[in-house]
């Protein structure tokens, strides 16, 4: 079975204009929701108290909410969490108390209505550790992409790491802003799934700039346009395979893997959507923006000679 | 041209899976509700507890599946849950406080696997259920603390060298003494000098007055927050010892920070109660010079403090501490036999009997006085910020005449009940904190969340996993099914590494796991392209399938480093699940190069690599 009985020869860079339009729309769409909504970030990053419950039966969260608000937790956000029978309750941070036993509290409160609701879970995040969490996780996505633009320009050349970068960024961007257009929670795992998405990302566009590499060496007279649109081309299948299988699992992990993951799961989704389209589209159109020439893919590189010995059968 | 592999891979290739089948193994047996009987100090485990233990069990009429007596105590298998919490019941009655009795899942690895150290892996509180606590210490405290303790050394270290001295302060981190003289000050300071090393001193005068200040020097400094933290991850081991856990985790992290992780724990109430209170005693002599009357009213010597009793009653004692509690070795409460009013009988260590009988000898009828040191936690807002003080509140719950001289064991007496008795004995045993600490972050995972978390992510594991295969298939034939063999040898080898590291599962580890199969095949989907890539050009199929590998090589390789790189920051910068994650990635990407490349290779050239064959199946 084969998607393209021929290698295709779509003209990718030929609507690269178009393509560069919609990343800058979807681009300050993204900026615009992320300053003015904001990312709705989860317990882990506001600190705060979080008990989950679970009924036998599909819970009143009316009954719930005025229980809590007798019991003085007016302020307390009850939703459902993942099932009817289940039941998620969160609470801000509190001035005065310093200890964390409104969990214990809540469920007293809650088991006054129903004496067989059962504990699930219960967090309790200090402000002071959610604002660490925070100032972590950013500086681990910028450590995370100085290491990267330093493999990727001593391994290629300066136009593809910068290349790459703009697209990993153009992908965080994105994935994000959708976290924040739809309001969804934003915790500490899906903090991982947006580095993972850096990660699969970046494979993706690796994968595509060395071919663009190797056709620079194999396709001397052509016109750097051309030998790229070549590459996009022949890595087509692959990227095309590859997005789909990672799909298939993230898709069951997202359908299967239970509440908790819900959120990581929407992440990488959103991010192998973006970061197929970006590794065609941001990374490579970026390499013609900089103006590649074949000259400057030339300079002798130990490891491009190992290659050139492969083509001798 | 023919595709073939040197002996020493195909070799290679099956030690790699003969190991990663059986550390993989052990995954697959399960566990056994368990019960972990271990000793408190002084006490041992051994083959007389065994047997009263296998009474009890006979008594209550239930059955036990196997009992194992080792190092670490004695570990009881039952056939269920209902068994087991039930035999916890009548065993924590029958051996008593001598004893913890613990809950605990023991794995069910058959003895060969174990004798060869293969282990199931470490599951995740997430996956398990349990507490996990983040504490932050005051190390502040501590510091002050010694500071107060150096103020005396150098009042002590003045006195004996007959130095006068105007005044001798300590705040918080530093301490002022004031002279008559410069003459006096540099005696004063040079004797200082020789005797407590860890402090640096400068001095300065002002109005008319000599002084000089000591500060800790750094070092002294680092050394004393270390110790300080040491200590308290020692008590907390202890404390938690108290509260019957099997396999707790009690680890350093950061400069001033300690995890605890307390699987199979629910009652978090409790477990906070036991670890965060922070109290000790120290037993100082009544300072019978001083009228308490006149300390009310501010005349008080600096050798001795005012303390007030339960009642509220001003008491003046000396500074000097005969005592403190981290010379107790071990206390256990009673009720005393002549009054029929609770107490706690103490033992002390061997400096501690010392020191305890010269005091003794030398005090005779002379009263001493029982303090018990709380710390408490409140806050109040300071300029519009809420801030955290820890109050150190000091009590005498004692006051009783020496009636003779006493040294290792002894009892006090005067406590409210029974109750307060034994919590106080509790906390003795258990040791007191070196720095009072709080709980800064606390989650707590129902056992039916984390049986459900581990279904739901072996579901989608599972799942996602068939689809793959199926895909694969679908896709390439012959090669997807090469492909799926070399996931699947994948998969094996990701659990066999994570048994081995015993490294933590965690959901999003599990998460880590879903991602790797998903991404594990693109080096066989880019090799495979590859080599459809050289059949299309005409390359005979021996050729394609050489080229294919060949040039597909680099870019794997540039492919994966650049994800790995991702996942070391992710483990570095993250903490406790989110490591989960980067872990089974990092693991993931390595295991996934091997089998990707070589083991789809080898399998390749072992079918048709000798053959002279016009098709492949791809």
């Amino acid at each position: 079975m084969q998607i393209f009985k021929k290698t295709p020869a779509f003209n990718f860079m030929g609507k690269r204009q178009y393509a560069l339009a919609f990343s800058f729309l979807l681009i300050i769409a993204s900026i615009s929701s992320l300053s003015i909504k904001g990312l709705n970030f989860g317990l882990d990053f506001t600190g705060g108290t979080l008990i989950e419950v679970g009924y036998q039966q599909s819970a009143d969260l009316h009954q719930i909410r005025n229980r809590l608000t007798t019991a003085g937790f007016g302020d307390a956000v009850v939703q459902n969490f993942g099932s009817s029978k289940a039941v998620l309750v969160r609470l801000a941070p509190r001035e005065n108390t310093t200890s964390n036993s409104l969990g214990d509290k809540i469920l007293s409160a809650l088991k006054e209505d129903d004496a067989t609701v059962e504990m699930r879970r219960q967090e309790f995040v200090g402000p002071q550790v959610g604002d660490e969490l925070r100032d972590d996780g950013g500086l681990a996505m910028l450590i995370a992409l100085a290491f990267i633009l330093v493999y990727v320009m001593a391994r290629f050349e300066y136009r593809f790491a910068l290349g790459s970068i703009a697209a990993l960024i153009h992908d965080v961007i994105i994935t994000m802003g959708v976290f924040s257009f739809f309001q969804f929670d934003f915790d500490l795992t899906v903090l991982a799934a947006v580095l993972a998405v850096i990660g699969y990302s970046l494979n993706d566009t690796i994968v595509v700039f060395d071919r663009i590499r190797e056709n620079f060496r194999l396709m001397r007279k052509q016109q750097p346009v051309a030998i790229i649109n070549a590459s996009l081309n022949q890595t087509l299948s692959r990227t095309m395979m590859t997005s789909i299988t990672t799909l298939i699992v993230v898709l069951a992990m997202f359908f299967l893997g239970g509440e908790l993951i819900h959120g990581f799961a929407i992440a990488l989704i959103i991010g192998i959507l973006i970061g197929t389209y970006s590794s065609i589209y941001v990374a490579s159109s970026m390499v013609i923006t900089l103006k590649i020439t074949a000259e400057s893919m030339m300079p002798v590189k130990k490891e491009g000679e190992d290659q050139e010995g492969h083509y001798i059968e | 041209m023919l595709n073939q592999y040197s002996s020493w891979k195909y070799v290679l290739l099956l030690i790699v899976l003969v190991f990663g089948t059986i550390y993989s193994l052990p995954n697959i047996y399960g566990s056994d509700p368990a019960i972990q009987i271990s000793a408190t100090r002084n006490n041992a485990v051994d083959s007389d507890v065994e047997s009263k233990a296998l009474e009890v069990l006979k008594s209550a009429n239930i059955t036990l599946r196997r009992s194992t007596l080792d190092a670490k105590g004695l570990l009881l298998r039952f056939d269920d849950v209902g068994q087991q919490l039930k035999a916890a019941d009548g065993l924590r009655d029958a051996l008593g406080e001598n004893f913890t009795v613990a809950l605990n899942l023991a794995p069910a690895t058959p003895g060969w696997l174990r004798d060869m150290n293969a282990q199931p892996m470490y599951l995740g509180l997430d996956l398990r259920g349990g507490l996990h606590f983040l504490m932050e210490v005051d190390t502040e405290l501590v510091l002050s603390q010694a500071m107060e303790s150096n103020a005396n050394d150098i009042r002590g270290a003045l006195r004996k060298k007959k130095i006068r001295y105007l005044s001798i302060r300590d705040n918080k981190e530093q301490i002022t003494a004031k002279f008559r003289s410069a003459d006096l000050r540099d005696k004063a300071m040079s004797a200082v000098r020789a005797e407590l090393i860890d402090l640096q001193l400068s001095d300065y005068d002002e109005g008319g007055a000599f002084y000089f200040s000591a500060d800790l020097k750094p070092t002294a400094l680092v050394t004393l927050k270390k110790s300080a933290l040491q200590q308290n991850v020692t008590t907390l081991r202890n404390r938690v010892n108290e509260l019957g856990v099997a396999e707790p985790i009690i680890q350093q992290q950061g400069d001033n920070r300690i995890v605890i992780q307390l699987p199979g724990i629910q009652d978090s109430a409790r477990a906070k109660r036991i670890l965060s209170a922070t109290a000790t005693l120290e037993f100082r002599l009544v300072d019978v010079n001083v009228p308490p009357q006149d300390a009310l009213e501010g005349r008080i010597p600096p050798t001795a403090r005012l303390y007030r009793d339960r009642e509220g009653q001003p008491v003046v004692l000396k500074k000097q501490i005969i005592i403190a509690g981290d010379n107790i070795t071990n206390a256990s409460s009673g009720f005393d036999s002549e009054s029929n009013s609770p107490m706690v009988s103490v033992t002390l260590d061997g400096a501690g009997a010392r020191k305890m009988a010269t005091t003794t000898k030398r005090n005779l009828k002379k009263p001493m006085a029982v303090v018990f040191i709380e710390h408490k936690e409140s806050s109040k807002m300071v300029d519009g910020k809420r801030e955290r003080v820890t109050r150190k509140v000091e009590e005498v719950i004692n006051v009783a005449t020496i009636q003779g001289v006493f040294s290792k064991r002894f009892q006090i007496t005067g406590l409210d009940d029974g109750n307060e008795a034994r919590n106080l004995a509790l906390l003795l045993r258990a040791g007191a904190l070196a720095a009072p600490i709080r709980i800064i972050e606390e989650r707590t995972i129902g056992p039916s969340l984390g049986a459900d978390n581990i279904a739901q992510g072996l579901n989608s594991v599972v799942i996602g996993m068939i689809c793959v295969l199926f895909f694969m298939l679908f896709w390439y034939r012959g090669f997807g099914l090469v492909a799926n063999v070399a996931l699947l040898v994948n998969l094996v080898l990701i659990v066999a590494v994570l048994s081995m590291l015993q490294a933590t599962l965690t959901l999003p580890g599990i998460a880590g796991i879903v991602l790797t199969v998903g991404m594990a095949v693109d080096a066989n989907v880019l090799i495979f392209e590859r080599i459809r890539e050289e059949i299309k050009v005409g390359n005979t199929p021996q050729a394609s399938i050489h080229a294919g590998y060949e040039k597909a090589l680099s870019t794997i390789a540039d492919a994966n480093i650049t994800t790995l790189i991702a996942a070391v920051v992710l483990y570095v910068f993250g903490t406790g699940p989110i490591k989960g994650f980067a872990i089974t990635l990092s693991i993931g990407i390595m295991t996934s190069m091997f089998t990707a490349i070589m083991g789809t290779r080898a399998i390749i050239n072992l079918s048709v690599g000798g053959k002279k064959i016009k098709k492949l199946s791809i």
